[in-house]
């Protein structure tokens, strides 16, 4: 049979294996959900935030009143506002004093903040540069590509990396060399789980869309828009260029046991972008340069695009730099897997590997 | 199906500064059955994994039908490894079904003709149970259909029997005639020489690396036969003892068993016997392959 047939027939084996598996489908099931509880939770969150609840006099409620966002309650005097700070039916009182401002803010454990310093006089302050993005919204941002990238790519490189040494301790890898090449059986491998892992991503990002219109967060969406189409065109070829490498770590041991001794460096890998992107997703240098390596692009490129640092340009000579490394990857990772596959036993040694 | 004569040739092989196998040369012809036998250890499955291009040969090569093995022919080759090979969380038949697709059947095909051979092998209850979850006796079955599922020109098999009941090898030894007189060339090794002894057409005796004796069954049979004939008969067998040119190597009251210098000789002893007394049998006594195999591996 002519070999892409073949390596559809692997490809559809490993989907429909992954498929059957209750582990699987149910923790997507759970990852989606968490996906959306927490855009849902997020949005509402800056939607409507909590009043603060205020016990105020009669000479205080109008000042109170004009503040955003309080539930006032009026007492009559200081020892009842007291009995009700005390009691947490309020979480502060405002009552008339003879300072400048004419007010004291009485509170249990803690300076309720919005009120202070919604009472507060300030300066009035001038931004010469202001910030593009939100900071803590960049870092939920950072969170979210890192996660999923992580995540997405941890999982599938594992299961490929599993089904190889399966085919290889169960034997049933020497049964299908005699009628399908190794080659045609990686190519079918890394096929299979790229399609999972790509449809994993395409619905946490539908999830994400949906999630972002039904909270009315249009702004984030617009924004978020590109950089999402971007992170899955890098994701689909680093996912590429990973699973190349897992399944040629994989093929070079014969037990599962002894998995961990050959990909724990790939899972390394898989990591970097993840811790790199929450310590410095404000650090201009460090996300430039994870743009451009192959491991971290699909993290850092679509980082550098929410935040308008990127030119037009970038993501595609970066998309060029993937592209070349992944064919290196798959290259090299098919001639280990080749040399490897048959070689049953101790742990093949990467130069024996490499060499044939 | 285009058959064809598989030839190996001058095969040597060597792991580091051993070597497991050593100008090995026999041939397996199609529509027959040839019995591999040979010690532990004595490359049996080194030779099987060369043919089927998952070790390669230090020196000598293999042919079918005159021609150099391409990667192309193996795919019409069926292999059962030692060690059984299948998905353990897979159905039954859709791990058939998959390698007959596998091996460029369409889906309707592959179905039909894994449907087919699991209930001959008798595992036409078991068809949507995984592979696990069957007795090693039934998984064997289903390795022996995972081999034979696109009718294979040439066939190697490595233990197809070891651990299957009486019943089960007569099932397993009837698929392979079956496979055999559509025209397949099968090799298969076992340990249980009275089932090859059965079972096989030709025969190749493997021991330390070297070919001890290969050839069709009953050549080889005749060739170690030597001239011990057996006597049954009324009177007491002693005179034997006495008659020139007669050895007797065992006797017992009306039983004796002989060895003859010469065939005129034999035939002098039945006269001699039958004119003393009833002759209940008298025939060449042709020696067990165990006998052989023990003999031409010394």
């Amino acid at each position: 049979m002519n070999p892409s047939s073949a390596i559809w027939l692997v490809a559809e084996r490993e989907i429909g294996s992954k498929l059957r598996s209750k582990t699987f489908l149910i923790s997507t099931g759970i990852l989606l959900l968490i996906a959306l509880a927490g855009i849902l939770i997020g949005g509402f969150a800056s939607k409507n935030p909590e009043a603060t609840t205020v016990a105020v006099t009669s000479q205080t409620i109008a000042a109170v009143e004009a503040l955003p966002n309080v539930e006032v309650t009026e007492v009559a005097d200081r020892g009842e506002a007291e009995k009700l700070v005390r009691s947490e039916d309020v979480e502060a009182a405002v009552l008339p004093d003879d300072g400048a401002l004419g007010y004291t803010v009485i509170a249990l454990t803690d300076a309720p903040g919005d009120i202070v310093s919604g009472l507060s006089v300030s300066p009035s302050v001038e931004i010469l540069d202001p910030a593009t993005t939100n900071p803590l919204l960049r870092y939920f941002i950072a969170i979210g590509f890192g996660l999923v990238f992580f995540m997405a790519a941890s999982t599938f490189g594992a299961t490929i990396a599993q089904s190889v040494v399966e085919e290889k301790q169960t034997r049933v890898v020497e049964v299908l060399l005699s009628s399908i090449s190794a080659r045609t059986l990686l190519a079918g491998k890394v096929i299979g789980n790229t399609v999972l892992a790509m449809a994993q991503i395409v619905a946490l990002a539908a999830i994400a869309t949906v999630g972002l219109i039904v909270t009315d967060q249009n702004e984030v969406l617009a924004g978020l828009g590109a950089p999402i189409i971007w992170f899955a065109v890098f994701f689909l070829f680093g996912f590429v260029l990973l699973a190349a490498l897992y399944a040629a770590a994989a093929s070079m041991v014969s037990r599962m046991e002894d998995i961990g001794s050959t990909t724990t460096p790939i899972m390394m890998l898989v990591m970097a972008p993840y811790f790199l992107v929450i310590f410095f997703n404000d650090n201009p240098l460090v996300l430039t340069i994870m743009s451009y390596v192959p491991f971290s692009a699909p993290v850092g490129m679509p980082m550098r695009l929410f935040v308008g640092e990127a030119q037009w340009w970038e993501p595609l000579v970066s998309l060029a730099i993937l592209l070349a490394s992944c064919v290196a990857a798959i290259m090299v990772g098919a001639k280990i897997y080749e040399n490897s596959l048959l070689r049953m036993g101790t742990k093949v040694k990467l130069a024996e590997a490499l060499r044939g | 199906m285009t058959t064809g004569k598989l030839e190996l040739s001058g095969i040597t092989k060597s792991y580091g500064s051993r070597r497991v196998l050593d100008d090995v040369s026999f041939q397996v012809a199609p529509g027959r059955l040839t019995g591999f036998v040979g010690g532990n250890g004595a490359g049996k499955t080194t030779t099987m994994r060369i043919v089927l291009g998952l070790l390669s040969a230090d020196g000598g090569q293999v042919e079918l039908d005159g021609s150099p093995l391409t990667a192309e022919d193996r795919r019409h080759f069926g292999y059962m490894p030692e060690e059984r090979g299948l998905y353990p969380k897979m159905k039954v038949l859709e791990q058939i079904v998959y390698l007959a697709r596998l091996h460029g059947f369409s889906k309707a095909d592959a179905a039909a003709r894994a449907t087919a051979l699991l209930t001959e092998l008798g595992l036409d209850a078991r068809l949507n149970d995984t592979i696990e979850s069957l007795s090693l006796g039934n998984q064997q079955r289903a390795q022996i259909a995972a081999s034979l599922v696109h009718d294979p020109e040439v066939l190697i098999l490595d233990e197809p029997f070891s651990g299957l009941d009486p019943l089960a090898v007569d099932v397993v030894a009837g698929v392979l005639q079956a496979s055999a007189a559509k025209g397949a060339a099968i090799l298969f090794s076992s340990h249980q020489l009275d089932v090859v002894e059965r079972l096989c057409d030709d025969l190749v005796i493997l021991a330390g690396g070297t070919i001890r004796a290969a050839g069709s069954r009953d050549a080889l049979r005749a060739e170690h036969a030597g001239d011990r004939y057996e006597l049954v008969s009324a009177g007491d067998a002693g005179w034997l003892r006495t008659e020139p040119g007669v050895t007797v190597l065992d006797f017992e009251g009306g039983y004796a068993l002989f060895e003859a210098e010469s065939a005129e000789t034999a035939q002098r002893v039945l006269r001699a016997a039958v004119d003393r007394g009833d002759v209940a049998s008298f025939a060449p006594k042709h020696p067990s392959l165990a006998q052989i195999f023990k003999e031409v591996i010394q």
